[in-house]
Parts: structure tokens; sequence; C-alpha cells
């Protein structure tokens, strides 16, 4: 398939935008009009074609925009990318099957040719053509994890499983909701969890745990997160809160559709062969709100969350303080009518906004 | 001293920390354990938390190391550690001058060891990785609290380390930036989180308060 | 989430597979290797793992876990060595009476419960009988890697010690081999003792073996952390029961060798399992209604959930009195 990619920025100027296309398959993320956490798993095998659930590590018009910002915050701050020593095994077995699962299922764009241990990697919209010899850290410009996840869209956490818990013990992290992989690495699933309000006691991460615990190779599973941005900056970490924590007051009535984004993580989880490891991809799509009211039933529904979202959650999601700001702009594409469950628009037969 | 100040004094030393996230370490109380040998590390008021393990198996004292950093407190503890008679006893000035040792011992200490770190919640977090790094899971090194509350704190901005940190706002000695106290903390660093406590107001930081007031 | 609803299924689909050879290494064990029918290259595997083998015997669908033994770089074939137990539930007498090269079979993909700690500076192996199968496939990864281990690991007797003769001589330094016919054991206590810094235990053999490891290292001032067992073991036999089915309201009878899982598998119905043991987790079922006494043979359930009765791992655990009634 031919996919434009787009040049864009995710910072300075922020000239990132969503195309048509784009837009269309956004992962909305609310399948009702309100939310509450749960432990909403399921299976990562296809998706409606066309959509961002189809393949196994999504592709979009985003893509080298994307990995020329990961080069930069990378350039920034080393830091980003970390794997304790007993790791590179896992980093290999990600390697294997994000090159594996491009290359089949986006031909035209990535290939794949292996001869026993002797491989050949080439990368057409990164200029990439690159031969090595799997295991061999020595024959790759990078370890195995960072190599393949410069390649990559999304965060990638790998975690080693032991003692019936998982450890963050190596990750590619630059395009995070506020949270540090140099501080959180080495902590297990509950403690890299600690910071998130009410979930713990909800049981949700005891309940998460077992699941992915049990998760088999060749049966991968996936469930979406969300938060919000202002400005498409991707590197929202914590590392640069001091720069980036003032935009949040630059929201007025005017820019809000073009400024403030829905930020949606599609996370999933691939058990690795040879390791035994775990890896959680975090793969984050952006929306203006100008952008995502264009569709109804979802610009109905956002409204309804945004304003009955618990003041916890809020809080800790990061936009409290604007939300009174969000409701009055989207109040204007809430005109009451129901919606329809699932997170899918209806776009041939839900009714247009009456207003 | 009187009898009745010493049990005062080991009840003040004693912290409770109030309940907290997931990721806040949660210390105990020592123990004596089967173990061929027995490694102890402490500073300040942890001298007493090991007084109270010798005093449940003196046995253990035989095939025990004990390194010790008196901080403020001085000769207040070095006689009866002392007088214990453990195989081993170093007293040193501060922990980083006894890093070197910690790591020599424990590179010679076999599976069967116990590891018994008292004190303040720095130095317990800094001997932990070290023994960590040396081949023991943390979940089996016991720990107890005494003295001290005061956090290491690592600025998530410029990664330095802050230490013997009381309030809340504080300011990292590295960057000078004015940061909040975050409960979160990271075995690995040995260090609570601080965040710019002014990122969304420049400017606009609260007045400092004591930790756990 | 309903974001692309599909049916979940219980795991990936099995792979279809030939016997493509069958050696007798002795009078009880024999290896069975295969390869897949479709010719591809069977998925890599981490030392450890195991599979679960569907084996239609007769009337009765067998599926029993086995550890793989081959190389786990080597993905041309999978092989498992099954000891053969003439007092057994059958499995492993199929396995040997039964099978012939060339027969078709399905496996499931490796699932590994019994993972090597990968930041071990030492790995300590200790093996009883058949239980040297995972073994063989972690020294393998191992000798690739130059890692550290160490292998004790007792026989019954020269007649019956399978894989010796191989480790012996592929491994003389890092191979201790041990016969109760000669009166020789591993001598525990010693071995336990003198370990450096971040040594790991794994066993895998007869559950006392396992129990007096553990129990051994315990006393000794092992961390649990540090001492990793598995154990293979077939599901205990009971009294036979009725349960009745609540999602198809069918009431089916349990027989007495045969597990409640197999009795749902048996009626057609696909119920989600994995290591069949009572160890993953995986099988874990609602009870809706219980009068009567659960029988928890499982090690996954906490003390609370089972004596609440609202849950049961049917791979192993059991039931007697009037009335079970389980969501399946």
């Amino acid at each position: 398939m031919t996919i434009n990619f787009n040049k864009e920025t995710f910072r300075g100027d922020y000239s990132f935008h969503n195309s048509e296309w784009a837009i269309k398959r956004f992962p909305f993320p609310f399948h009702e009009d309100s939310y509450m956490y749960s432990v909403n798993m399921e299976q990562h095998s296809g998706g409606p074609a066309g959509s961002v659930f189809e393949n196994r590590f999504d592709v979009d018009e985003h893509y080298v925009s994307e990995m020329e910002d990961r080069a930069m915050v990378l350039d920034e701050d080393p830091l980003r990318c970390q794997s304790l020593p007993h790791m590179t095994l896992a980093g290999w077995d990600l390697l294997e099957l994000i090159m594996v699962s491009k290359s089949e299922d986006y031909p035209d764009l990535f290939q794949l040719y292996r001869d026993g241990d002797k491989w050949r990697w080439v990368n057409k919209p990164l200029g990439i053509d690159d031969s090595f010899t799997f295991l061999d850290e020595t024959t790759l410009p990078y370890g195995p994890m960072e190599y393949i996840t410069r390649q990559a869209q999304g965060d990638f956490c790998v975690l080693d499983q032991r003692n019936d818990n998982l450890w963050m013990d190596a990750g590619m992290v630059t395009t995070q909701a506020d949270w540090s992989l140099d501080f959180d690495i080495g902590m297990n699933f509950f403690e890299w969890h600690a910071p998130v309000p009410l979930a713990h006691e909800m049981g949700i991460f005891q309940r998460a745990l077992k699941f992915l615990l049990a998760v088999k190779q060749g049966a991968p599973a996936r469930r979406l997160n969300w938060t919000m941005t202002v400005n498409p900056l991707l590197d929202t970490s914590p590392e640069n809160y001091h720069k980036w924590g003032v935009q949040k007051t630059t929201l007025t009535p005017e820019n809000i559709g073009k400024k403030q984004h829905l930020r949606v993580e599609l996370q999933s989880f691939f058990r690795l062969p040879r390791s035994n490891g775990l890896v959680f991809p975090i793969r984050c799509y952006l929306i203006a709100f100008e952008d995502l009211v264009t569709v109804p039933k979802w610009g109905r529904r956002l409204h309804r969350v945004v304003r009955d979202l618990p003041v916890e959650l809020a809080t800790y999601k990061g936009f409290i303080d604007n939300r009174p700001l969000m409701l009055d702009y989207l109040s204007q594409y809430d005109d009451g009518l129901p919606t329809s469950p699932g997170v899918f628009p209806d776009l041939d037969s839900e009714p247009p906004l009456a207003k | 001293m009187s009898k009745r100040m010493q049990e005062a004094l080991k009840f003040m030393s004693k912290f409770q920390f109030p309940d907290s996230i997931k990721s806040r370490p949660v210390y105990g109380t020592l123990a004596p354990r089967a173990g061929a040998s027995h490694l102890f590390v402490a500073d300040a008021e942890g001298a007493e938390a090991i007084l109270d393990v010798a005093k449940q198996d003196p046995s253990i004292m035989a095939r025990a190391h004990i390194i010790y950093i008196p901080k403020a407190t001085g000769t207040t503890y070095s006689d009866k550690l002392a007088a214990l008679k453990p195989a081993q006893l170093y007293i040193g000035p501060s922990y980083a001058a006894a890093v070197p040792r910690l790591r020599r011992v424990l590179s010679d200490m076999q599976m069967n060891t116990q590891v018994y770190l008292t004190g303040t919640e720095g130095l317990m977090g800094q001997a932990q990785n070290e023994a960590m790094d040396a081949g023991i899971p943390h979940e089996f090194i016991q720990t107890e609290h005494r003295g001290s509350v005061a956090r290491r704190m690592q600025c998530v901005h410029c990664k330095g380390i802050t230490e013997d940190v009381m309030t809340d706002p504080f300011e990292c000695s590295h960057c000078g930036l004015n940061l909040f106290v975050r409960d979160h903390y990271s075995r690995r660093l040995a260090a609570f989180q601080g965040v710019r406590v002014d990122a969304e107001d420049p400017g606009n930081v609260p007045e400092k308060v004591e930790l756990y007031k | 989430m309903t974001a692309a609803p599909q049916k979940t299924r219980p795991g990936p689909a099995p792979i279809d597979v030939i016997v493509r050879d069958i050696v007798p290494l002795n009078e009880l064990v024999t290896r069975f290797e295969f390869a897949r029918a479709d010719g591809s290259a069977f998925p890599p595997f981490s030392g450890g793992a195991h599979t679960v083998i569907e084996m239609q015997d007769g009337d009765i669908l067998r599926r029993n876990p086995y550890s793989l033994m081959s190389d786990p770089a080597d993905n041309s074939h999978y092989a498992i060595s099954v000891r053969r137990d003439d007092a057994g539930r059958g499995g492993s007498l199929f396995m040997h009476n039964k099978v012939k090269i060339g027969d078709k079979m399905r496996l499931t993909y490796p699932v590994n419960l019994f993972a090597l700690d990968l930041r071990a500076k030492k790995q300590l192996f200790i093996a009883g009988g058949i239980g040297i199968t995972p073994f063989l496939a972690q020294i393998k990864q191992l000798a690739k890697t130059g890692g550290n281990w160490e292998l004790h690991y007792s026989v019954r007797s020269h007649n019956v010690g399978s894989y010796v003769d191989e480790l012996t001589a592929h491994y003389p330094h890092q191979t201790h081999i041990y016969y109760d016919e000669e009166k020789n054991f591993i001598k525990l206590d010693e071995l336990l003792s003198g370990q450096p810094l971040g040594t790991h235990v794994y066993i895998c053999g007869p559950k006392g073996m396992i129990e007096w490891v553990h129990d051994t290292a315990n006393k000794m001032g092992w961390p649990e952390q540090n001492v990793h067992s598995e154990e293979f073991k077939a599901p205990d036999p009971g009294k036979p029961f009725s349960v009745t089915l609540s999602q198809s309201g069918k009431t089916i009878e349990v027989g007495e060798t045969q597990s409640l899982l197999e009795a749902i598998e048996a009626e057609g119905i696909d119920a989600p399992f994995s290591c069949r043991a009572g160890a993953c987790g995986q099988c874990e079922t609602t009870v809706s209604q219980c009068d009567g006494t659960l029988i928890h043979n499982d090690h996954w359930l906490e003390d609370e959930e089972k004596a609440a009765k609202t849950k049961i791992m049917p791979c192993v655990s059991r039931f007697e009195g009037n009335t079970l009634v389980i969501d399946r």
C-alpha cells in the first residue's frame, strides 16, 4: 500500500496534522458515554480493513516524522532508551518480531531476507538497507532493541517475567504520557503503576497482571488508554515537564480547537519466545479537537466523557485546570442525541450535529 | 542515660510512615535468620535495631560483619556494638567511604548470607543496591527504618540527587529548580522523584512544609 | 473495548506435526522427534518451555504436557522424551505403544513456566529421572551464550540413565551423575553451601525431590526467589462425580482417572488451558453453585478463593457432593 508520509514537526512550530484518512481511522477509545478503568484487554489478531488494529504494528502517514522526532529526543537525552544487561536477548526477540511483522504486513515498505543467521533488512521509508548477523550485537550500529525501535512508531517497554511479576528492565520511551523510563526501569508491574489513582484499589492491576503473565507466543493482546495533550507534542516526558507544562496555560476559546489534542495509546502485548519476556508497545495517536468533532458521534461522546470524568482521573491525566475551557468548546458539538455503543464512527448512519 | 530516656528514644527513633503508593518502600523489623554469615549495614540510630537482633539471637554475632556509620550519634552506640563481639566491626565516617569495603565483602559472600539494613532510607536504599548487584534478591534483604526521615531525591529534570531532603518543596542541589516531593520511589536509584513545582506557573513556589507534618 | 470484537480463543492455534523419529533410549524412556506437517520452521522457544501434545487414543482425546528437550535454536524439529508409566493414566503408554513414525499429531505453541533467570551469575540444575528433559534444552541454550552452569543428575541405575552418556561426553566438567543403585545420592547440604551470590537453583523431578530441595534451601537461608522448580504430575484421580455446565445446561460425568478439564473437552467444549498441572491459572473457572466439597489440587488459587468455593481449576481439581455447577 502506498502511504504519503507527512513532513511535519511535533515541537517548535508544531506543523503536525492529520489527513482525512488519518482522522477517519483514529483509534477513538470510548465505547460508551462515560469512562472508568477496566481490564479492557482483547486479542490482537487483526481488525477492520484499514483500521489501526488491522496489522501487528500499524504504520501511518506520521511514520517518517515520528522517527525523526525520536532521533532528536535521543540526541538530547540518551537515557530515554535503556536496557539492563540481561535483556539483550529480549531485544533480539523484539527485533525479529518487528522485522517479520512489518515485512509481512507492509511488503512494499519493508523487506527482510534471512539466510540462517545472516539477515538483511530494508526499510524504504527511512532509506535503510542493513545486513547483520542475528544474535551478534557487534554487527548492528546499536543494541537490537534500540536499533529496531528507532524504526518503529510508539514506545516499547520490554519486560522480564520473573517471580510471577513483570519487570520493566528495558525500553525505548520517547512518546510517553508523563512517566520516566530512567526512573522506572527495574520496577515491577505494581511499582511502575504506583502513581495511578483509584485503579489499585479496584484490583485492576492484579487482574491485568494475571492476564499478562499468561499471554502466549502467537496470541498477542491489546487495549486502549488515553489522555490529553496541549499541542501535538509527543515528548511529554517528566524530564521536560519544566518546559512543556506551561503550554497547558496557553489555551484560549479561540485556539483550543487547534491546540487541544486527544492522545490515545494503542497498547499491545506480545510474548517474546527466546527470552520468555513480554514486550509492551505503546503506540501514540494524536488528534486535534477540531478534527475529532468532524465525526458527530465522537464529538457528542467526548463531551460527555470529559464532563463526567471523576476529578481524580482528570487531575492525574493533567487537564483538570483546562476542563472548563474544554467543556465550553465540546458542548457545541453535543446536541444530546444518543450515540451507538462501540468505538467506531457510524459515518453512514449517524445523524449530523443538530445544533 | 536513664532507662526511661532510653525507652523514649527508642520509641522516637522508629517512625510510623503514613500509607502510600505501591512504589514507596515499606520497612519491617529485623529478625535473626538462618544463614552462613550475616552482614549488617547501619547508620546513626540503626544501631539500636542491630542491638535488638543480637538480643534475640546472640549466636549470629560470631558470623556477623557490621558496617556502621554513626553520623551525628557520635560514640553513643559504638561501644555497645563492639560489646556484641561481632566477627568484624567497621565504624566509618560516611556511607560513601564505606562503599569500597561493602563491595569487597559482598564479592566473597555466598548464597546463604543474610543481609540486614537499618537506619535512614538513603543508606538502606543504596546498600540494598550493592547487595542486589552482587546477586541477592531485594525481597530477601531485611530492612528496618530508624532515625531521620530525610529523603534522597532525584531531580527528574537534571538527574542530580539531592541528599537529606526534609521539606516540600525543596531546591535541587545541582540545577537549582524548585521541586515538589513525590512518593514515587526508584529502587535502582535509591531515591524518590522530585518534579518542578512551578512548571505551569513559573515563579509561583509554595511555602516549604516539613515532610510528614 | 470492543474495538474489533472477536471470539476470544484459549490461545494460538495448535501446530500440526508429523512424527519424524522415535528413539528408544532405554527400557523406560523414548525420545520422539517432530517435524512440522507443512515443512515450515517451528517457533523459537526458551529452554524450560513445554508443549502439550494432543493424542487421539481411540475414543479418548489425551492432552499431556512434555518439556521440549531439543535445542531452542534449532527450529527444524521439536523433541520430547517420554518415560513409560505402566501404572499411569495411559498417555505415556499410548506414546510408547501406539505412536509410529509418520503419524500426525498436534502440539501447542511452547509455554515456559520454568524459565531461566537471565540475571543469574550461575545456574545450578538438579534433575531427578525424567526431570532431566527441560535442562537438556536449557543447557544447549547456555552452551551457545557461554553461561555458567552445573548439573547434578540423579538416576536410578546405569540402565535407565537417559542422556547420561551424551551429557558427560559433551560437558564433562559441569555434569555430575548420581546412581541410586550405587547408593550415590546428591549431597544437598554441601551443594547448597558455598555457592556464590547470584546462583539460581532449578529442580525438576519427583515431588519428593522438589520438596526436599526447597526445604533444605529454606533452612539454610537461601532466598526463595532463587529456587525454581517444575513438576509434571498427572491430575490426582478421585471418585467420579457429576457436574453441570451452565452455558449449555448439560450435566456430565467425570471419571475416576479423568480430570474435570478432560471431561469438559470430551464434550467438545473449547475450554482454556495451558500447563494442565494446576500452576498457571489459565483454566480458572467460576463455580456458580457448589453443594459439596471442592477438592483443590492446584497451586494457583489463593486460600481465600479456595475457601469461598467460587472458583476451581479443572485441570487438577475435583468435587465430592451433591451439586456442582460451573461456568463453561
